[in-house]
């Protein structure tokens, strides 16, 4: 099974790309103390592409995606093997976990901005890393905003409270939080799943329009929506990537049994 | 047969409730009524006279020092102590041990603490009865609530909040003072409230440690008498009710203009982020 993947990684998708590999993940496996999470995960996020991650609950997509910016370092009894590698360098080599998270920014299921105004809510991560003239952080913040389609709702209660936004223009600014920290990746770990449908669809809006600037690997529970935004697609099962591959040939022509079950909605 | 419950459990709530306030309504007015009279000026601000008649200035001084010094040693040490067991040990059995031995000190009687604070801190480290003694023994008394008030607020902090300072890529200090520390400061700030509470309340500890010299503290190292002291002693060795409710009204003041003070300065920060 594992060699069918990679015959459709390397040959048949490399060659109609010209794109640069991103991230390279190699042989990936991870353990929340005994129980094994992730099983050699290997697959290839190119540049300035959406990479949607899909596959029922706990299949460990969420996981995978918290690797690449090393977030479940948080957790206590993680262990793992293999190695991520971004711009050629092993992220779990490095001790260096604060240019990671420069580089690798991060957008969460549940809008987290902090009970600060909406203007130091982007300013924030700018400032703590030593930003601090006024008119170059008021440049970031609405560049950083006007990115994240959000600038003409808010700019006139910059000094307000995030939290009185609604929960679709929050999210938007937790999206212009991480671009204010002008990182090369963005993950997303399904950021439109406490959201409503306008809302979902104005971020989806955006999550296209930033794949020019931006790698965006994306977890999502929902499989119109991996269709509509992504490049790439890899569906996940109980910790193994079952077939990684386009999008359209994912969705149309799936290589593997499970994930035709999968999308066509027999299970997950 | 439903709705008669209903009605019925509504009464005792409604009663409970009446009953709290008429209780504390009542001790309070008791208070007020008995003991108003002898509020002035020369009573507050007056020195004190054994043959009577004088103010209880003298209390009021050490009151104050004692509850200031010790808030000033034991609020950073319990915020301290909290956020290193609640955000950087490693949650295993030493924190667990920790934690269940800052929970009993909470049980324990203060007249031990004030055994305690007599053999160490006036004899042992040869402080003699002293202000400074009787506030270092408060700093032991209120330190678990301090430290369990904080790890309280500091587990309220949504984790959410963590993990998205964390993913900017900033460090775990700069994640502590930005955005967890701020988001815990009403919670700190009521565990410092209670902390004041217990320290004015408390008599049997400060009169082991402090003793009972009714005269104005010339410094830390003086033996001194606070107002609750005072107030217990009045009472014992005269039975001047109506001078022990002035003294009663005088605490009640000084908790409520504290309490306000603490919620004030916790509005204000609050406004600063």
């Amino acid at each position: 099974m594992k060699t069918a993947i990679n015959l459709s990684n390397d040959s048949s998708v490399q060659a109609e790309t010209n794109k640069n590999v991103k991230i390279s993940v190699n042989n990936f496996n991870l353990f929340y103390g005994e129980k094994q999470a992730l099983y050699d995960v290997s697959l290839d996020i190119y540049e300035k592409e959406v990479t949607a991650l899909i596959g029922p609950s706990g299949c460990g997509k969420s996981t995978f995606l918290r690797s690449i910016n090393r977030m479940n370092d948080l957790i206590d009894n993680v262990k793992i093997s293999g190695d991520i590698i971004i711009d050629n360098e092993n992220i779990y080599r490095t001790n260096d976990v604060i240019k990671l998270r420069t580089k690798v920014g991060m957008v969460f299921q549940k809008p987290n901005l902090f009970p600060m105004s909406i203007y130091d809510n982007v300013a924030y991560g700018p400032r703590m890393h030593g930003i601090k003239n006024k008119q170059e952080l008021n440049q970031i913040v609405e560049e950083s905003l006007r990115g994240a389609a959000i600038w003409d709702e808010v700019k006139d209660r910059l000094k307000t409270s995030a939290l009185g936004l609604s929960g679709g223009q929050q999210q938007r600014v937790c999206i212009a939080r991480a671009i204010a920290m002008k990182p090369e990746v963005i993950l997303m770990d399904e950021p439109t799943s406490a959201l409503d449908p306008i809302s979902t669809l104005k971020v989806e809006e955006l999550v296209g329009k930033m794949k020019k600037d931006y790698t965006i690997v994306i977890v999502t529970h929902n499989m119109q929506q991996a269709a509509r935004v992504s490049d790439r697609t890899a569906f996940f099962l109980n910790g193994e990537v079952v077939e990684y591959d386009k999008t359209d040939t994912i969705f149309s022509v799936p290589k593997d049994k499970r994930t035709e079950d999968y999308i066509t909605g027999r299970f997950g | 047969m439903n709705k008669i419950k209903d009605h019925l459990l509504r009464g005792i709530l409604w009663f409970s409730s009446l009953l709290t306030i008429v209780i504390l309504v009542t001790i309070i007015g008791y208070i007020f009524v008995k003991g108003y009279k002898l509020i002035n000026f020369d009573f507050i601000f007056g020195d004190y006279s054994p043959t009577g008649g004088g103010g209880i200035w003298p209390m009021v001084v050490t009151t104050i020092y004692t509850i200031v010094i010790s808030l000033l040693i034991a609020t950073p040490i319990g915020i301290f102590a909290a956020v290193y067991l609640q955000e950087y040990a490693k949650q295993g059995r030493l924190v667990r041990i920790i934690r269940f031995a800052t929970e009993s000190l909470t049980g324990i009687p203060s007249i031990i603490y004030g055994l305690f604070g007599a053999v160490f801190f006036v004899a042992t480290l040869n402080f003699g009865m002293s202000i400074i003694a009787a506030s270092l023994t408060l700093t032991i008394i209120i330190l678990p609530v301090v430290i369990r008030t904080t790890e309280e607020a500091l587990k309220t902090v949504p984790q959410s909040y963590r993990e998205g300072s964390l993913a900017l890529g900033t460090t775990k200090l700069q994640t502590l003072l930005k955005v967890i520390l701020p988001s815990a400061v009403p919670g700190i700030l009521s565990g410092i409230i209670l902390s004041m509470g217990r320290i004015i309340g408390e008599s049997a500890a400060i009169f082991l440690t402090a003793g009972t010299v009714a005269a104005l503290p010339e410094g830390i190292f003086s033996s001194a008498r606070t107002l609750t002291v005072h107030s217990y002693l009045v009472t014992q060795e005269s039975g001047d009710i109506e001078l022990a409710s002035a003294i009663g009204i005088v605490l009640i003041v000084i908790i409520l203009v504290l309490n306000l003070t603490a919620t004030y300065i916790s509005k204000k920060l609050n406004k600063a982020d």
